[in-house]
């Protein structure tokens, strides 16, 4: 009988991911046998931390929660206590949550494909070594992530944690002039991303598929950001009040994460595929049109090409952004006025890595009894998972540095913000 | 120029900040002073064109409390021992290397790296990072070659 070859693979600090995690593979005689996320950072309290607080806090307490993405923190948060309150807001409210969040999906995207993301297809260690090779690629980046950062400083007062957020609207309306010297840097972004995504199809791809259900909100007439229902490509459409009924969570041992699955056990996607697939058709006809140009089909279930969908998201939001600068009236008032109301309330925006549900339950004073927050990547876990899976099967003949380098990447094509999923990466390969 | 980095909301994070505002107000006229989160595109924005810039941050490594480090990386890369915390993604040590692979860096950069105690919350500077603010205003003042120290 002959002894099985195992092997592991195994890295301790995943880089170029948000926070703290790791990955362990083991393969026995050439298959795989257990692929493994652990995630390390402490748990993160915060829903606890929210019981007994005013509902008036949440937006500002959850944006603590991710320095990448605030803004989705702030506007779940936000769109739950307004669910609960009934509480409508002005067409010029809608438009600037709209925009500071087009901001955060440029600041974001811009430094994932960028920073931690490209430096993968074109085999640089990082961004810094990226850029001792591709100086111009870098600055257009960093650019970008620029014009990201003053739309946040002008609508949300600061690029990060912004402090002009409210439950029912803002404390100050920018004005429209101020708005007005948005328009040069983001019509310079947008040529920036559209040379981004002709840049990003350029990359070498593996030709993978991933096989689970993708879930995103969606709306009619716009690409979801801010609002939406709860879609998926296998026929799931429902409102954000039934998420709970749809999804639910687990604790794993290995992680400090709770693990989510649709309630029938599926594993699901969400995030920049998820969203392409389902409402490729209600992006701007510019970042359709690019889209086409280079080729990338709808949808997209190679999550390598994950990259080149962030790119034409780039596209959509300088365009967004554009359009609602040019459609934007200064209000009579910043901010609805909001009188709380004892119940449940239920919030979901698209995060830049994917869909963010909120759920409170508050007393009539407004006091915050209960809180759950489900952020993209702990809905995204299992799928990782179950990706990096025949990823391995895949490559399992790569040397253990090379296995290793295409596990990391496979994990990077998700974006996960190990940060917020905690309630994660190290990387380990056994071949036994 | 000077840049003063940290988080006025983290105890002795905000050092970095401190020594820049002071530094402002003994010699309001000779540099300019600017003060930042450790954002990069922030940072390499601060700092260009400027010939020459003095960079203060606070910094964690296992020197007493107080201490002052201080770090030429006109020509190489600062030690990432002192300098790992950043909010996301990249540090203060990786946004020197990222402006210099890109011709961003100027002709002259200093850093100084103000050993802190307590970075826990609040607005307040611990007795050890105040004493090293003290320090590092005078070694600031000193590598700008101010006149009017006093």
């Amino acid at each position: 009988m002959s002894t099985p070859t195992r092997r592991t693979i195994k890295t301790d600090y995943l880089a170029r991911v948000e926070g703290e995690g790791a990955m362990s593979v083991r393969i026995v005689d050439g298959r795989v046998d257990e692929v493994e996320l652990r995630i390390f950072e402490p748990p993160r309290f915060f829903e606890a931390l929210l019981r007994g607080r005013s509902f008036l806090e949440a937006p500002d307490i959850t944006s603590r929660i991710c320095g990448i993405c605030p803004v989705a923190y702030q506007m779940s948060s936000i769109n739950a206590m307004e669910d609960l309150c009934g509480v409508e807001v002005s067409e010029p409210i809608r438009i600037l949550r709209r925009l500071l969040y087009c901001g955060e999906w440029i600041e974001s995207h811009a430094l994932h494909v960028y920073m931690l993301h490209a430096p993968d297809f074109l085999g640089y260690a990082g961004a810094v070594e990226m850029a001792r090779e591709h100086a111009d690629v870098v600055q257009r980046g960093l650019s970008l992530k620029k014009t990201g950062n003053e739309l946040m400083i002008v609508i949300g007062g600061r690029e990060i944690h912004p402090v002009n957020v409210k439950v029912g609207g803002f404390y100050r309306a920018p004005r429209k002039r101020e708005l007005r010297e948005l328009v040069e840097p983001l019509e310079r972004a947008r040529e920036a991303a559209l040379e981004t995504v002709r840049w990003t199809a350029g990359f070498e791809f593996p030709e993978r598929a991933v096989e689970c259900e993708l879930v995103s909100l969606a709306e009619q007439g716009a690409y979801a950001i801010e609002s939406g229902r709860v879609v998926s490509d296998r026929g799931l459409d429902v409102g954000v009040e039934d998420y709970d009924g749809h999804f639910f969570e687990e604790h794993v041992e290995r992680s400090n994460a709770l693990h989510s699955r649709r309630a029938d056990g599926v594993t699901y996607l969400c995030g920049p595929l998820a969203r392409y697939a389902l409402s490729a058709d209600r992006l701007s006809p510019l970042a359709r049109e690019v889209a086409g140009e280079v080729g990338l089909e709808v949808p997209c279930r190679d999550a390598f090409r994950s990259i080149v969908v962030r790119s034409v998201e780039l596209v959509y939001a300088c365009d967004e952004a554009l359009r609602l600068i040019g459609e934007y009236e200064e209000p009579d008032a910043p901010a609805a006025e909001v009188e709380p109301r004892a119940g449940v309330g239920h919030g979901a925006t698209e995060a830049p890595r994917g869909l963010l549900y909120h759920r409170y339950e508050l007393d009539a004073d407004g006091t915050i009894l209960d809180a759950k927050i489900v952020p993209p990547t702990s809905q995204n876990q299992l799928a990782i998972e179950e990706d990096l899976r025949q990823v391995v099967d895949r490559y399992h003949e790569l040397t253990d540095d090379d296995l290793r380098h295409v596990c990391e990447q496979a994990i990077r094509n998700f974006d996960p913000c190990i940060s917020c999923a905690t309630h994660f990466l190290d990387l380990k390969i056994v071949r036994e | 120029m000077v840049i003063g980095v940290g988080n006025s909301y983290r105890g002795d994070d905000a050092a970095g900040r401190e020594v820049a505002r002071r530094v402002q107000e003994r010699v309001p006229d000779e540099l300019e002073v600017v003060v930042c989160g450790l954002e990069p595109t922030r940072l390499i924005d601060a700092w260009e064109g400027a010939d020459a810039a003095i960079v203060v941050d606070a910094v964690s490594s296992e020197a007493e409390p107080g201490t002052v480090h201080r770090f030429d990386v006109t020509s190489e890369a600062l030690p990432s021992r002192e300098f790992r915390s950043s909010t996301h993604a990249l540090g203060i040590g990786e946004t020197i290397e990222l402006a210099r692979a890109i011709g961003r860096l100027p002709a002259r950069i200093v850093v100084f790296g103000i050993e802190g105690e307590v970075f826990g919350s609040g607005t307040e500077l611990s007795g050890p990072a105040q004493e090293g603010v003290e320090r590092a205003v005078e070694l600031v003042l000193e590598e700008a070659g101010c006149t009017s120290r006093h």
